[in-house]
């Protein structure tokens, strides 16, 4: 299917445009920047009658997710957005959505959590919520925001799992570029209508009983498979979409990764900027490569693994602070995936980066591949883990 | 309507099944089972959504459950919130032909969900003008956790967290008017009790009516209030008889008294009746104080209600 010509739109943009085409029942959200842009643009297509949605403009997030899990338990296509002490704020039912099995599709315009108080763009509110059993997926430009809106939202109402589509707070939901949307039948056919089945209030059940030790971790056991299981959607989901709107999206992208000897792996906007690093680094000779997470959650460790394992070195980096811990969320896991490849394995270095919005710059991109190439050629590290663009000392 | 043609009304198929695991003798239950036998006698289709509470976690130990309607718990903070989404679910589906029937959800909160941990969400959904009838059984403390101090504990009461000792008798805060929070969003708002079923009927007919509803019913609790279990009704009623539970209705502004005993009974007949009360009891000079303190603040209470109502009359 051809899409319509391309149009200016933010990430906020792409994501409200997103949500009108998906045609939710209910929104319910509270505003907090950077997300308003996505529920004000949202607003503007109810108020002028663009889209019939039920919007609840709650007085908190809390009560946003609260009646986002009320609305979907009803069987009803539920949508909403959020960010920073926002998600902190409705996590504890950001947790009960998921466990409720629950497919509400949530965009992120990830921000940095307080304190202090900072508005600016860096992951550590959604790796927050990195275990509460969500679908999390990252984006990289608003094309994405607005692509991957409609492939969440199939595979959560697939798989009766809630997914969150991650934007960088900023640098993607306040950026101008084309996007191009698809025509609203389109949208249709490949979403089509919710449809619960008998898990919906509209029949006489009880959702959310009080459940102890002698059921309680089988249901943890079945949520568990849950998301391994939504892996095979999420391949089936992207494939279909890929036909139908000539994009060619995987569960992660790979940048002149497979001839490459050293790697970069990180998600969200600041892929574009490593991208041309990359390029460059290509024209001096040097082989390297770059690996886009999409899909954090689940987490594709075997896939991961395949793509990364023929890296002399790999750099690993991370938007968000996990304090105490021996890196952050991404270092950690895609490390412990390669320790199980045989033989030699990749010598793996973690980079904790611009959190509350700290710019990443070109110059630091050279300054990883320059790291790596170091240990590549049999330098023994000098760090694991280290922070970069920060003042140290 | 007599007790006699009320108990027809209600008849003995509930929607609120037996087997439950609430306490012997307690009375959020007797209240659920009216609600539901009353939305029963009127025909309507409900959804039932609750706070964590007593009556929560008593009701719907997995795999039973006593309701026989579409149940839904999410949390303890959130119930009215949670009753919003459904709410406009069903709107959202009836628009889109998905849905032919009408339902009426009802929201049971404890006072620990409805006055505290609760109020935010419920204040939002009120402002919203969300259609639900909200039910608070009001035990006066978190019964739920172990008997601790909620905003609806009366003063001087002992609880877990306001134990009487040797330097403080009990809470030292008088309690929260959650009728009148609730009257402030322009709403029809009600207090009544358990042992006034009659009472109870007609405000659920207008709760039923005029949505968003707060009914705030008195519940007590044989475990938190240290009464023995066949004594709840008797004490619930002696709360009305002496003022300090007195039963009215704020009907979107306009007060209401509904009931004003020819003689009100003093207040140490009420405190006598429960353990929570017992540190008072001893005839010192000080409980003789907190007592009459006790009794002005009833006093001062019920006369500003009337008040309320004279002043807001048409």
């Amino acid at each position: 299917m051809k899409h319509e010509k391309p149009l200016p739109a933010t990430g906020a943009l792409a994501a409200a445009t997103a949500m009108k085409q998906a045609k939710p029942d209910v929104v319910a959200a509270y505003p907090i920047t950077p997300q308003t842009p996505i529920i004000e643009a949202f607003s503007k297509f109810v108020a002028n009658g663009d889209v019939n949605t039920e919007l609840i403009l709650v007085e908190s997030e809390h009560s946003a997710m609260s009646a986002c899990v009320g609305a979907s338990a009803t069987g009803a296509r539920v949508m909403t957005a959020t960010a920073a002490n926002g998600l902190a704020l409705m996590s504890e039912i950001v947790f009960i959505a998921a466990s409720l099995r629950l497919p509400i599709v949530m965009n992120i315009a990830s921000r940095a959590l307080s304190g202090p108080i900072n508005i600016h763009c860096d992951h550590s509110d959604v790796m927050l919520v990195r275990d509460s059993g969500w679908i999390q997926v990252f984006v990289e430009n608003p094309q994405e925001v607005y692509d991957y809106n409609l492939i969440a939202l199939k595979i959560a109402e697939n798989m009766k799992i809630p997914a969150m589509v991650i934007q960088d707070g900023f640098i993607t939901s306040h950026c101008l570029e084309p996007v191009r949307f698809l025509p609203q039948q389109v949208v249709d056919n490949f979403l089509g209508v919710y449809n619960p089945g008998n898990h919906s209030l509209l029949n006489p059940i009880t959702f959310g009983p009080l459940d102890l030790y002698d059921y309680y971790f089988e249901h943890k056991r079945q949520q568990l498979q849950a998301l391994e299981d939504s892996k095979q959607v999420i391949k089936q989901v992207l494939k279909e979409y890929n036909n139908l709107a000539g994009t060619n999206y995987n569960i992660f992208e790979t940048y002149k990764l497979e001839d490459a000897e050293l790697g970069v792996v990180v998600a969200g906007s600041t892929a574009g900027t490593l991208k041309h690093v990359v390029n460059v680094l290509r024209d001096k000779g040097v082989k390297a490569g770059l690996l886009k997470l999409g899909f954090f959650r689940p987490f594709f460790q075997e896939e991961l693994k395949q793509a990364l394992k023929h890296l002399k070195a790999i750099a690993i980096l991370d938007r968000s602070a996990s304090f105490g811990a021996f890196g952050s969320a991404f270092y950690n896991e895609i490390k412990s995936a390669l320790y199980d490849l045989p033989g030699e394995k990749p010598k793996v270095l973690g980079y904790i980066y611009g959190l509350g919005g700290r710019d990443f710059l070109i110059q630091h991109g050279f300054e990883i591949f320059n790291e790596l190439q170091k240990i590549a050629t049999g330098a023994e590290p000098v760090f694991r883990v280290r922070c970069i663009g920060v003042r140290e000392g | 309507m007599n007790i006699k043609q009320l108990a027809e009304k209600i008849g003995n198929n509930s929607w609120f099944a037996p087997g439950h695991r609430l306490c012997a003798g307690c009375n959020a239950g007797i209240i659920a089972k009216f609600v539901l036998n009353f939305a029963q006698f009127k025909g309507y289709k409900v959804i039932t959504v609750l706070a964590t509470g007593c009556l929560e976690v008593a009701t719907t130990i997995f795999p039973y459950t006593s309701w026989k309607t579409a149940y839904m718990h999410n949390a303890f903070e959130n119930a009215a919130a949670t009753a919003s989404g459904i709410g406009a679910a069903l709107k959202s589906l009836k628009k889109k032909g998905l849905l032919k029937e009408d339902y009426k959800i009802v929201v049971f909160g404890g006072d620990g969900g409805t006055y505290d941990i609760g109020l935010q969400s419920l204040s939002g959904a009120l402002e919203r003008k969300h259609e639900f009838v909200y039910i608070c059984y009001d035990n006066e403390a978190y019964m739920n956790t172990g008997i601790q101090r909620s905003s609806a504990t009366p003063m001087l009461a002992s609880t877990t967290t306001t134990p009487s000792g040797k330097v403080s008798k009990g809470k030292q805060q008088p309690r929260k008017d959650l009728i009148a929070i609730a009257a402030a969003h322009d709403v029809y708002a009600a207090q009544t009790s358990v042992s006034h079923l009659q009472d109870f009927w007609k405000k659920l007919e207008k709760a039923f009516n005029d949505q968003p509803a707060v009914l705030n019913v008195l519940s007590p609790c044989t475990r938190g209030w240290y009464f023995p279990p066949d004594q709840g009704i008797k004490i619930a009623k002696l709360a009305v008889e002496t003022n300090y539970w007195p039963l009215y209705e704020v009907d979107h502004g306009r007060w209401i008294l509904n009931y004003e005993p020819k003689q009100r009974k003093p207040i140490i007949e009420w405190l006598k009746t429960q353990g929570r009360f017992k540190h008072l009891l001893q005839p010192t000079q000080e409980n003789e104080k907190l007592i009459a303190q006790l009794q002005e603040m009833v006093d001062k209470r019920f006369e500003y209600i009337k008040k309320l109502a004279r002043a807001t009359s048409e």
